[in-house]
Protein backbone atom coordinates (compact mmCIF):
# COMPACT_ATOMS: atom_id res chain seq x y z
CA UNK A 1 0.00 0.00 0.00
CA UNK A 2 1.45 3.37 -0.91
CA UNK A 3 1.05 6.35 1.36
CA UNK A 4 -1.00 8.17 -1.26
CA UNK A 5 -3.75 5.55 -0.90
CA UNK A 6 -4.50 6.45 2.70
CA UNK A 7 -7.54 8.64 3.34
CA UNK A 8 -6.91 12.07 4.89
CA UNK A 9 -7.05 12.20 8.68
CA UNK A 10 -10.33 13.80 9.78
CA UNK A 11 -10.78 12.52 13.35
CA UNK A 12 -8.45 12.38 16.32
CA UNK A 13 -8.78 10.38 19.52
CA UNK A 14 -7.74 12.56 22.47
CA UNK A 15 -8.52 10.71 25.72
CA UNK A 16 -7.75 12.52 28.93
CA UNK A 17 -7.06 10.53 32.05
CA UNK A 18 -6.60 11.26 35.74
CA UNK A 19 -5.13 8.42 37.76
CA UNK A 20 -5.01 9.13 41.50
CA UNK A 21 -5.45 7.77 45.01
CA UNK A 22 -8.45 9.03 46.96
CA UNK A 23 -8.19 9.19 50.75
CA UNK A 24 -11.62 9.27 52.33
CA UNK A 25 -10.67 10.96 55.61
CA UNK A 26 -12.11 10.24 59.07
CA UNK A 27 -15.74 11.23 58.51
CA UNK A 28 -16.28 9.51 55.16
CA UNK A 29 -14.36 6.47 56.40
CA UNK A 30 -16.93 6.08 59.19
CA UNK A 31 -19.70 6.14 56.58
CA UNK A 32 -17.81 3.64 54.40
CA UNK A 33 -17.18 1.33 57.37
CA UNK A 34 -20.93 1.54 58.02
CA UNK A 35 -21.71 0.32 54.48
CA UNK A 36 -19.52 -2.74 55.18
CA UNK A 37 -21.86 -3.49 58.12
CA UNK A 38 -25.04 -2.75 56.20
CA UNK A 39 -25.66 0.54 58.04
CA UNK A 40 -26.06 4.19 57.10
CA UNK A 41 -23.75 6.30 59.28
CA UNK A 42 -24.08 10.08 59.39
CA UNK A 43 -22.96 12.91 61.64
CA UNK A 44 -24.80 15.65 63.55
CA UNK A 45 -23.66 19.26 63.66
CA UNK A 46 -23.13 20.33 67.30
CA UNK A 47 -24.44 23.81 66.45
CA UNK A 48 -27.42 23.48 64.09
CA UNK A 49 -28.18 19.83 65.03
CA UNK A 50 -28.67 18.90 61.36
CA UNK A 51 -27.75 15.32 60.42
CA UNK A 52 -25.64 14.83 57.30
CA UNK A 53 -25.29 11.47 55.54
CA UNK A 54 -22.80 10.84 54.12
CA UNK A 55 -20.88 13.31 56.25
CA UNK A 56 -17.94 15.33 55.04
CA UNK A 57 -16.75 15.87 58.62
CA UNK A 58 -17.68 19.53 58.94
CA UNK A 59 -21.03 21.30 58.83
CA UNK A 60 -21.46 23.11 55.50
CA UNK A 61 -23.61 25.77 57.21
CA UNK A 62 -21.67 26.40 60.43
CA UNK A 63 -18.19 25.32 59.36
CA UNK A 64 -17.61 23.43 62.61
CA UNK A 65 -16.34 19.89 63.05
CA UNK A 66 -19.03 17.26 63.55
CA UNK A 67 -18.04 14.63 66.07
CA UNK A 68 -21.37 13.01 66.93
CA UNK A 69 -21.91 9.85 64.93
CA UNK A 70 -25.53 9.02 64.09
CA UNK A 71 -26.75 5.68 62.80
CA UNK A 72 -29.68 6.17 60.48
CA UNK A 73 -32.49 3.73 59.73
CA UNK A 74 -32.95 1.80 56.52
CA UNK A 75 -36.04 3.74 55.54
CA UNK A 76 -36.61 7.09 53.89
CA UNK A 77 -38.61 9.18 51.46
CA UNK A 78 -38.11 9.92 47.77
CA UNK A 79 -37.95 13.72 47.58
CA UNK A 80 -37.50 13.87 43.81
CA UNK A 81 -36.45 11.53 41.02
CA UNK A 82 -35.38 11.16 37.42
CA UNK A 83 -36.30 8.34 35.02
CA UNK A 84 -33.26 7.54 32.93
CA UNK A 85 -34.15 6.52 29.36
CA UNK A 86 -31.09 7.63 27.45
CA UNK A 87 -28.20 5.20 27.00
CA UNK A 88 -24.71 6.50 27.73
CA UNK A 89 -21.14 5.18 27.76
CA UNK A 90 -20.33 3.08 30.81
CA UNK A 91 -24.00 2.46 31.67
CA UNK A 92 -24.41 -0.69 33.76
CA UNK A 93 -28.11 -0.70 34.70
CA UNK A 94 -30.88 -1.81 32.35
CA UNK A 95 -32.96 1.05 30.93
CA UNK A 96 -35.25 2.60 31.89
CA UNK A 97 -34.37 3.00 35.53
CA UNK A 98 -35.21 5.46 38.30
CA UNK A 99 -32.65 7.60 40.00
CA UNK A 100 -34.13 9.00 43.22
CA UNK A 101 -33.09 11.50 45.86
CA UNK A 102 -33.55 9.63 49.14
CA UNK A 103 -34.07 11.45 52.43
CA UNK A 104 -33.39 8.88 55.15
CA UNK A 105 -35.63 9.18 58.21
CA UNK A 106 -33.81 11.43 60.68
CA UNK A 107 -31.43 12.89 58.08
CA UNK A 108 -31.40 16.51 56.96
CA UNK A 109 -29.92 15.94 53.53
CA UNK A 110 -30.85 13.60 50.70
CA UNK A 111 -28.57 11.49 48.54
CA UNK A 112 -28.94 9.77 45.20
CA UNK A 113 -30.08 6.15 45.06
CA UNK A 114 -31.32 3.60 42.53
CA UNK A 115 -35.03 2.72 42.84
CA UNK A 116 -36.21 -0.74 41.84
CA UNK A 117 -39.26 -3.01 42.33
CA UNK A 118 -41.61 -0.26 41.12
CA UNK A 119 -42.72 0.47 37.53
CA UNK A 120 -41.26 3.75 36.28
CA UNK A 121 -44.73 5.29 35.82
CA UNK A 122 -45.62 4.71 39.48
CA UNK A 123 -42.70 6.49 41.13
CA UNK A 124 -43.64 9.75 42.86
CA UNK A 125 -42.40 12.39 45.26
CA UNK A 126 -43.06 11.31 48.83
CA UNK A 127 -42.78 7.58 48.04
CA UNK A 128 -41.64 5.67 51.14
CA UNK A 129 -38.67 3.41 50.43
CA UNK A 130 -36.20 1.12 52.18
CA UNK A 131 -32.66 0.09 51.32
CA UNK A 132 -31.99 -3.40 50.01
CA UNK A 133 -28.44 -4.42 50.86
CA UNK A 134 -26.36 -7.01 49.06
CA UNK A 135 -25.93 -10.37 50.87
CA UNK A 136 -23.81 -10.10 54.03
CA UNK A 137 -20.76 -11.81 52.52
CA UNK A 138 -20.74 -9.24 49.67
CA UNK A 139 -20.91 -6.15 51.91
CA UNK A 140 -17.94 -3.83 51.52
CA UNK A 141 -16.86 -0.29 52.47
CA UNK A 142 -18.53 1.27 49.42
CA UNK A 143 -21.94 2.31 48.15
CA UNK A 144 -22.20 -0.86 46.05
CA UNK A 145 -23.27 -2.50 49.33
CA UNK A 146 -26.64 -0.80 48.82
CA UNK A 147 -28.21 -2.82 46.03
CA UNK A 148 -31.11 -0.40 45.57
CA UNK A 149 -34.09 1.13 47.32
CA UNK A 150 -37.62 -0.29 47.02
CA UNK A 151 -41.07 0.85 48.13
CA UNK A 152 -42.07 -0.09 51.68
CA UNK A 153 -45.80 -0.01 50.90
CA UNK A 154 -46.43 2.65 53.56
CA UNK A 155 -48.62 5.65 52.68
CA UNK A 156 -46.69 8.45 50.93
CA UNK A 157 -44.97 11.03 53.11
CA UNK A 158 -46.72 14.40 53.35
CA UNK A 159 -45.08 17.03 51.10
CA UNK A 160 -44.65 19.30 54.16
CA UNK A 161 -42.27 16.73 55.69
CA UNK A 162 -39.71 16.93 52.89
CA UNK A 163 -40.31 20.24 51.09
CA UNK A 164 -37.24 21.72 52.81
CA UNK A 165 -35.02 19.11 51.17
CA UNK A 166 -35.73 19.62 47.48
CA UNK B 1 -14.12 10.19 70.92
CA UNK B 2 -11.36 7.66 71.25
CA UNK B 3 -12.68 5.08 68.79
CA UNK B 4 -10.19 3.97 66.17
CA UNK B 5 -11.32 4.60 62.63
CA UNK B 6 -9.72 2.94 59.64
CA UNK B 7 -9.20 5.61 57.00
CA UNK B 8 -10.01 4.21 53.59
CA UNK B 9 -7.89 4.90 50.55
CA UNK B 10 -8.41 3.61 47.03
CA UNK B 11 -7.17 4.18 43.48
CA UNK B 12 -9.46 6.20 41.21
CA UNK B 13 -9.30 6.64 37.46
CA UNK B 14 -11.24 9.36 35.67
CA UNK B 15 -11.04 9.09 31.90
CA UNK B 16 -12.88 10.81 29.07
CA UNK B 17 -12.48 9.05 25.70
CA UNK B 18 -12.83 12.19 23.56
CA UNK B 19 -12.77 12.01 19.78
CA UNK B 20 -12.59 15.29 17.93
CA UNK B 21 -12.77 16.28 14.29
CA UNK B 22 -9.59 17.84 12.98
CA UNK B 23 -10.67 20.12 10.15
CA UNK B 24 -8.63 20.30 6.94
CA UNK B 25 -5.53 22.08 8.30
CA UNK B 26 -4.86 20.03 11.44
CA UNK B 27 -6.08 16.95 9.52
CA UNK B 28 -3.59 17.80 6.77
CA UNK B 29 -0.78 18.12 9.31
CA UNK B 30 -1.70 14.76 10.90
CA UNK B 31 -2.05 13.10 7.47
CA UNK B 32 1.46 14.41 6.70
CA UNK B 33 2.87 12.97 9.93
CA UNK B 34 1.27 9.63 9.12
CA UNK B 35 3.02 9.79 5.73
CA UNK B 36 6.34 10.69 7.40
CA UNK B 37 6.28 14.38 6.46
CA UNK B 38 6.09 17.63 8.42
CA UNK B 39 3.74 20.17 6.86
CA UNK B 40 3.40 23.87 7.58
CA UNK B 41 0.91 26.50 6.44
CA UNK B 42 2.01 29.32 4.18
CA UNK B 43 0.89 32.56 5.77
CA UNK B 44 1.14 36.24 4.93
CA UNK B 45 4.32 37.30 3.09
CA UNK B 46 5.31 33.66 2.59
CA UNK B 47 5.86 32.99 6.28
CA UNK B 48 5.63 29.24 6.97
CA UNK B 49 3.86 28.35 10.22
CA UNK B 50 4.36 24.89 11.71
CA UNK B 51 2.39 23.16 13.07
CA UNK B 52 0.00 24.78 10.60
CA UNK B 53 -2.67 27.15 11.92
CA UNK B 54 -6.06 27.69 10.32
CA UNK B 55 -5.62 31.46 10.41
CA UNK B 56 -2.55 33.66 10.04
CA UNK B 57 -1.62 34.78 13.57
CA UNK B 58 -0.75 38.29 12.32
CA UNK B 59 -3.40 39.08 9.71
CA UNK B 60 -6.18 36.58 10.67
CA UNK B 61 -6.26 35.61 6.97
CA UNK B 62 -7.64 32.11 6.43
CA UNK B 63 -4.86 29.71 5.44
CA UNK B 64 -5.20 26.72 3.14
CA UNK B 65 -1.84 26.02 1.49
CA UNK B 66 0.30 23.36 3.15
CA UNK B 67 4.00 22.96 2.33
CA UNK B 68 6.52 20.37 3.42
CA UNK B 69 9.26 21.46 5.83
CA UNK B 70 12.16 19.64 7.52
CA UNK B 71 12.97 16.87 8.21
CA UNK B 72 16.09 18.69 9.50
CA UNK B 73 15.83 21.64 11.82
CA UNK B 74 17.39 23.76 14.54
CA UNK B 75 16.77 23.67 18.31
CA UNK B 76 15.85 27.20 19.38
CA UNK B 77 15.27 26.46 23.08
CA UNK B 78 15.01 23.38 25.28
CA UNK B 79 14.51 21.95 28.78
CA UNK B 80 15.95 18.68 30.02
CA UNK B 81 13.62 16.03 31.50
CA UNK B 82 15.81 13.91 33.77
CA UNK B 83 12.97 11.86 35.25
CA UNK B 84 10.29 11.20 32.59
CA UNK B 85 6.79 10.59 33.93
CA UNK B 86 4.92 7.46 32.99
CA UNK B 87 3.01 9.22 30.20
CA UNK B 88 6.01 11.08 28.77
CA UNK B 89 6.61 10.57 25.02
CA UNK B 90 9.99 8.91 25.67
CA UNK B 91 10.82 6.56 28.53
CA UNK B 92 14.50 7.57 28.70
CA UNK B 93 15.56 11.06 29.85
CA UNK B 94 15.07 13.53 26.97
CA UNK B 95 14.67 17.23 26.17
CA UNK B 96 11.47 19.11 25.44
CA UNK B 97 12.58 21.51 22.74
CA UNK B 98 11.29 24.07 20.29
CA UNK B 99 12.60 22.90 16.93
CA UNK B 100 12.37 25.14 13.87
CA UNK B 101 12.30 22.79 10.85
CA UNK B 102 14.20 23.84 7.74
CA UNK B 103 11.89 25.98 5.61
CA UNK B 104 9.69 26.96 8.56
CA UNK B 105 9.53 30.27 10.39
CA UNK B 106 8.17 28.91 13.69
CA UNK B 107 9.04 26.05 16.03
CA UNK B 108 7.40 22.76 17.01
CA UNK B 109 7.35 21.74 20.67
CA UNK B 110 8.81 18.25 20.45
CA UNK B 111 10.92 15.74 22.35
CA UNK B 112 14.60 15.54 21.40
CA UNK B 113 16.30 12.22 22.16
CA UNK B 114 19.82 13.17 23.22
CA UNK B 115 22.36 11.36 25.38
CA UNK B 116 22.18 14.01 28.10
CA UNK B 117 21.84 17.74 28.76
CA UNK B 118 25.49 18.19 27.73
CA UNK B 119 24.52 16.98 24.26
CA UNK B 120 21.86 19.73 23.97
CA UNK B 121 22.42 23.31 22.84
CA UNK B 122 20.37 26.08 21.32
CA UNK B 123 21.32 26.24 17.65
CA UNK B 124 22.13 22.54 17.36
CA UNK B 125 20.99 20.67 14.23
CA UNK B 126 18.41 17.91 14.67
CA UNK B 127 16.38 15.73 12.35
CA UNK B 128 12.93 14.19 12.60
CA UNK B 129 12.56 10.57 13.74
CA UNK B 130 9.16 9.07 12.89
CA UNK B 131 7.59 5.87 14.15
CA UNK B 132 7.83 3.00 11.64
CA UNK B 133 5.16 3.57 8.96
CA UNK B 134 3.09 0.56 10.11
CA UNK B 135 2.74 2.15 13.58
CA UNK B 136 1.78 5.63 12.41
CA UNK B 137 -1.90 6.48 12.96
CA UNK B 138 -2.24 10.15 12.06
CA UNK B 139 -1.40 11.40 15.53
CA UNK B 140 1.12 13.92 16.86
CA UNK B 141 2.99 10.97 18.35
CA UNK B 142 3.74 9.67 14.81
CA UNK B 143 6.61 12.18 14.89
CA UNK B 144 8.30 10.32 17.73
CA UNK B 145 11.00 12.92 18.38
CA UNK B 146 13.93 14.74 16.84
CA UNK B 147 17.46 13.38 17.17
CA UNK B 148 20.83 15.17 16.93
CA UNK B 149 21.77 15.31 13.25
CA UNK B 150 25.20 13.67 13.66
CA UNK B 151 23.49 10.72 15.44
CA UNK B 152 21.01 10.11 12.64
Amino acid sequence: MTEENLAPVTMLSTPIRLDYDFTAGLAQSKTLAGYAQGKFIGQRCPKCKQVYVPSGGSCPTDGVAMDEVVELPNTGTVTTYCIVNVPFAGQSIELPYICGQILLDGANISFMGLLQEIPTDEVRMGLRVEAVWVPEDELGPNLSSVKYFRPTGEPDADYETFKEYL
Amino acid sequence: MADVVEVFRSPHVLEYPYVRSTGPIVGGYLSGLRDGKILGATGAAGRVIVPPTEYDPDTAEELSELVEVGPGGVVTTWAWVSDPREDAPLSEPFAWALVQPDGADTGILTPVAASGPDAMASGMRVTASFLPSAERQGRVQDLRCFVPEEAS
